[in-house]
């Protein structure tokens, strides 16, 4: 069938919203007689709560009431962990702290009061006495033990874990030669433009509880919550209006949200809270966070025979949703876009006295990219060879797919030198180097940074995942004809209601702008699992494709009913079932005429389509028909509609080359950007002004981890970077124009054959960008470099400070 | 913005709300653009009991000449400046400093008085106001004073303002005869705010020789300071890169440079010494 949408550039029909302004977000909804709330945070790192004094909170004006740790320790359940590794220690991790607080930011007590001001202003006068205890920042630290956080555990660290396939000793034990190297991956803050926020209704007469929260998983969060609090999860409705950014941030089940709902159950009152920036940055989970080191082995030809990664995972105070699992994730993707017989990596995950980390943009898959593309650079630093024959040397060839990988994995399809060609073309590489040798004879700095990244998208087959790996869609057509698709991916920026509403016009033969696209609601939707992991499109779009076929194996019958003709004579075209084949014209682009003229309607009844004599009837007339139902094919359901689950039968692996060209200052040691070119390959493109938005996002992201981007505690586990005056997100000045092009091979994982794209930008530019600050200075014998590389760095190395 | 409680008045003349600043000398702060007042007190650092908003007093905000001076009114805000032809013509580093500043956004609200009275560390304005050797008007309980900009900058996020003193205007000497200008500014990636920033004013003899020089510098210290050694290597000399470089290394005489998370005292000390070179170049190529 001729893809009318699909493949287009057609413009998000969610930003005229957003862009006027019309959009809600939760701090836009108001109820009647809502209350707010202000949370009383910890302000030292680790301490025991010696005495909590509320008496002056309760007194002020507006308070309605104050709660503290002891007052819910047995009425809401702890926040959940779904990591199921083996012996895995997981705190008792309460929604307020109890007797003891462990990081900055840790809630201690909730003051609820008739405006955001009297809330805030009670809840500084919360009297809490604290007996400050040794503090644990340091991973390694954490890992030597000392002082042990956690009462009732023996030591700080909270899993050990091998994984890999291959000989690994044999592997280094048989290599010409190894290079070693200690990899910093630093906390980062996910930023999201909207801080978190929740509402909480509880009704009742109805005894029904409504959660507006800024969440990318509003089912998961339906079924925790429920646990939590103890309500049945068909009284619990969870609805996302906008979101303003998650970047896997909102891919959790907070205290906050728990809390609320419970207060609410409590006062019979709406309540209200708002993160504020600093909360943003104190109490909402990190990213990264590892301390690593990367051995690998190879022929003196550069083919690679084994890699090693021994690594200390950082995951704060607490367990968040999957914070043990990230590391795991990063075990998955050492072995990059190259053949490598044997991986080891070895985790030692540990408790420090910091927020938790957890899943942000590319969760644990960044770190094992940066991991094996430093590695590489390396490799071609030892052997003196051009960064991009190394990892060509090691790719494997499309032929050789499905790749099985020493980490268990099975790529699905890919050919990652014509990526690399097409990046090398566009950048003009060859042409690159030698203007790089000259600039260096007349003594300026210049570095090209290569990086051949493949990532594992489409999260996923749910033999993988901790609660479900699928992703369900409903698509059911109205009597008027509209096009309802209520998908249980919960997009959040990435575009979706865009790009799905291009699949079903497309499938349907109808105009985009009778498609809309409902998400995000438990109280309407079908359960679904949420958007994360690059998984909506890949496993939320296939599931509103499949659903699509389903209905339309119901229209064929309707169709040939009504055109008392045989199915199988028919053809499907242009919204259209005909007789002759191909005889249907295609949809018009604007609105379709409505079958019911708005306005000429008679009252109560809808007029039946009358096909008698007619070689054509189109999907709406079809969908009249269904629900009117007067005549119908023997044994056929009323109404039009369709329900699928999508499981899809493994993870996809989109790949792609990005070169970045830097120039630095020799006096100052800034850096500058002279090219950034990404090929990425993402599968079949159902939108490519979405999957540019999101490279480019992505890269952006990326040049903030390289260059600027830390969370910083001191020794005594304040925040020092807390607020976004000192933590330092790109601003547009700080971005250079990305030339992106593609190369499509299609998955074949599922039927749209799509990959993902929302985290390709995040794993593969930061090791292109290292990559080329440190080529820059090796003229000065620099093979490495930590993030963020700031100038300082850069000046202290040329001049050797 | 979830602040403390406050009360907020808008005065229609500077001598009304001189007394209401009066009335209240502890609890009472002046409001202009608000740009380093407000986040203080979203972040409860700042608990004002009364706002005197100024912003709305339409008299404050002008540029004009008088005589052999320039006049800038307190509440002109950045935009203004970076946007005024009759400044870009006459005194080009005021609009140059202007336009350094933050983002479109806060130009349209800051405000020239408001950055001077609240002297940040790390603000534009104090460099300039010193390069130029401005001279600020006060207006207090007492009546009106004048003090120069050097005199101003006591310390870190302090000046020579008197309880229920407001800054009313900014008095700069017309540039004559050849003259040359530069802003240099490294900004803070997060903030925005001068890692280092160096105002330069030089004045020229016939023979392209300095007649007289002006450095103001922010971001390195507790305050922002005039590099008199700078300064005084400059005076006179014939500007050739040897002079300039030589001079630019004094340019933290006496002076011992912060650290922060994003740069040492040491790398604070050579970027001040760099971009000093380079605002001297830069006002050296624009003389005029």
């Amino acid at each position: 069938m001729a893809k009318k949408y699909v493949g287009q550039r057609v413009k998000r029909t969610e930003d005229p919203r957003l862009i006027k302004g019309l959009a809600h977000y939760v701090d836009d909804i108001t109820l009647p007689g809502m209350l707010h709330v202000a949370f009383v945070r910890s302000v030292y790192a680790h301490a025991r709560i010696t005495g909590i004094d509320t008496s002056a909170a309760l007194a002020a004006p507006g308070v309605v009431a104050v709660y503290t740790g002891a007052d819910v320790a047995d009425k809401v359940g702890p926040v959940p962990c779904a990591g199921a590794l083996p012996d895995l220690k997981v705190p008792d991790h309460r929604v307020l702290a109890k007797d003891k607080v462990y990081f900055m930011g840790h809630p201690i007590a909730v003051v609820v009061a008739k405006d955001r001001y009297a809330a805030r202003d009670a809840a500084e006068l919360v009297m809490v006495d604290y007996e400050e205890l040794p503090v644990v920042t340091d991973v390694e630290d954490a890992a030597r033990g000392g002082t042990v956080i956690h009462d009732g555990f023996s030591d700080n660290i909270a899993y050990r874990l091998t994984s890999g396939e291959g000989d690994i000793d044999a592997a280094f034990a048989a290599a010409d030669r190894t290079v070693k190297q200690r990899v910093l991956h630093r906390r980062l803050a996910p930023i999201a433009m909207e801080p978190r926020g929740v509402l909480a209704r509880y009704l009742p007469g109805e005894e029904e509880l409504t959660l507006w929260s800024s969440t990318q998983i509003p089912h998961l969060m339906r079924t925790q919550v429920a646990l939590m609090i103890g309500i049945p999860e068909n009284k619990l409705r969870v609805i996302t209006p906008e979101v303003g950014g998650g970047f896997g941030s909102k891919l959790n089940v907070y205290a906050e949200e728990a809390l609320l709902g419970w207060i609410s159950m409590q006062l019979n009152k709406p309540v209200k809270w708002i993160e504020t920036r600093r909360e943003n940055m104190q109490a909402t989970i990190h990213g990264r966070g590892q301390v690593g080191d990367v051995e690998i082995a190879f022929k003196n030809d550069g083919t690679l025979t084994g890699l090693r990664y021994s690594v200390f995972a950082d995951m704060g105070a607490y367990h968040q949703l999957l914070t043990p699992a990230i590391p795991t994730l990063t075990g998955l993707m050492l072995s990059g876009a190259y053949k490598i017989p044997a991986i080891q990596m070895n985790i030692t995950a540990c408790f420090t006295n910091k927020m938790a980390t957890d899943a942000y943009r590319g969760a644990g898959r960044p770190e094992a990219t940066y991991i094996v593309e430093r590695a590489l650079d390396l490799v071609a630093a030892d052997l003196s060879m051009d960064p991009a024959e190394v990892r060509r040397r090691n790719f494997p060839a499309p032929n050789e797919f499905p790749f099985h990988t020493a980490t268990g994995l099975d790529y699905d399809s890919g050919d990652y030198e014509a990526a690399l060609d097409k990046a090398q073309q566009i950048a003009g590489y060859a042409k690159l180097r030698e203007e790089q040798k000259k600039a260096r004879e007349e003594g300026r700095l210049i570095g090209i940074g290569v990086s051949t990244y493949v990532e594992i998208c489409a999260l996923g087959p749910s033999q993988a995942m901790p609660a479900g790996g699928w992703e369900s869609a409903t698509v059911r057509i109205e009597p008027t004809g509209k096009v309802t698709v209520l998908t249980g991916a919960s997009p959040h920026g990435q575009g979706q209601e865009t790009s799905f509403a291009q699949i079903a016009a497309d499938e349907l033969g109808v105009s985009i702008n009778d498609v809309t696209v409902i998400h995000g609601d438990t109280g309407v939707v079908q359960y679904g699992i949420g958007t994360f992991g690059s998984r909506a499109t890949a496993v939320g779009g296939t599931a509103v494709y499949v659903a699509i076929q389903k209905l339309k194996e119901k229209a064929d019958k309707i169709a040939a009913h009504m055109l008392k003709a045989d199915a199988s004579r028919m053809s499907f075209e242009g919204g259209k079932y005909s007789l002759e084949k191909a005889a249907a014209a295609a949809a018009g682009t604007g609105t379709s005429d409505p079958v019911v003229p708005v306005g000429e309607a008679p009252a109560g009844a809808l007029p039946e389509p009358q096909t008698d004599g007619r070689s054509s009837v189109s999907i709406q007339e079809i969908a009249l028909a269904a629900h009117i139902a007067r005549d119908l094919p023997p044994d056929t359901e009323p109404g039009l509609s369709a329900t699928y689950f999508f499981e899809p039968k493994n993870f996809t692996f989109p790949f792609g080359t990005h070169i970045a060209v830097v120039e630095v200052d020799r006096e100052t040691g800034d850096i500058k950007f002279l090219r950034y070119v990404a090929v990425d390959d993402c599968g079949k493109v159902i939108n490519p002004l979405l999957v540019d938005g999101q490279v480019h996002g992505g890269i952006v992201q990326s040049i903030g981890q390289a260059m600027f981007e830390e969370v910083v505690y001191n020794e005594d586990g304040q925040l020092i970077t807390g607020t976004l005056m000192d933590y330092a997100v790109p601003r547009a000045s700080h971005v250079p124009n990305f030339e992106l092009d593609r190369t499509e091979t299609p998955s074949p994982v599922n039927p749209l054959g799509v990959k993902g794209v929302g985290e390709a930008g995040t794993i593969g530019a930061t090791p292109a960008i290292v990559g080329a600050i440190v080529d820059a200075l090796s003229p000065f014998g620099v093979k490495h470099l930590d993030m963020p590389i700031r100038p300082e760095n850069v000046w202290r190395i040329i001049n050797g400070h | 913005m979830i602040s403390a409680q406050f009360d907020y008045q808008a005065p229609a003349t500077i001598e009304e709300a001189v007394s209401l600043l009066a009335a209240d000398p502890d609890g009472a702060r002046v409001l202009a653009g608000g740009h380093s007042l407000i986040p203080a007190m979203k972040l409860r650092l700042a608990q004002p009991q009364l706002l005197v908003d100024i912003a709305r007093i339409k008299s404050l905000s002008y540029i004009r000449e008088d005589g052999d001076q320039i006049l800038i009114g307190a509440t002109t805000t950045h935009y203004q400046l970076e946007s005024s032809d009759l400044l870009k013509n006459i005194c080009p580093l005021l609009p140059a400093c202007a336009g350094r500043i933050g983002d479109v956004q806060v130009r349209n609200k800051g405000t020239i008085g408001g950055s001077l009275a609240h002297s940040d560390p790390a603000g534009d304005w104090p460099a300039a106001a010193l390069a130029l050797d401005a001279e600020l008007a006060l207006i207090g309980p007492n009546g009106d004073r004048t003090v120069k900009a050097e005199s101003f900058f006591l310390d870190l996020l302090t000046t020579d303002l008197k309880p229920g003193e407001i800054l009313r205007e900014i008095r700069i000497k017309k540039p004559s005869g050849q003259f040359g200008q530069a802003y240099q500014k490294v900004p803070h990636p997060a903030s925005g705010f001068a890692v280092v920033g160096v105002a330069v004013h030089l004045g020229f003899n016939a023979d392209g020789s300095c007649s007289a020089a002006g450095v103001g510098v922010t971001g390195v210290s507790v305050k922002a300071f005039r590099a008199h050694a700078t300064e005084a290597a400059l005076t006179g000399a014939s500007l050739d890169d040897q002079t300039i470089a030589a001079a630019a290394a004094k340019v933290c005489d006496g002076i011992n440079p912060t650290t922060d998370l994003y740069a040492s005292s040491d790398y604070r000390r050579h970027l001040a010494e760099v971009h000093t070179r380079r605002a001297i170049k830069a006002a050296l190529a624009s003389g005029k």
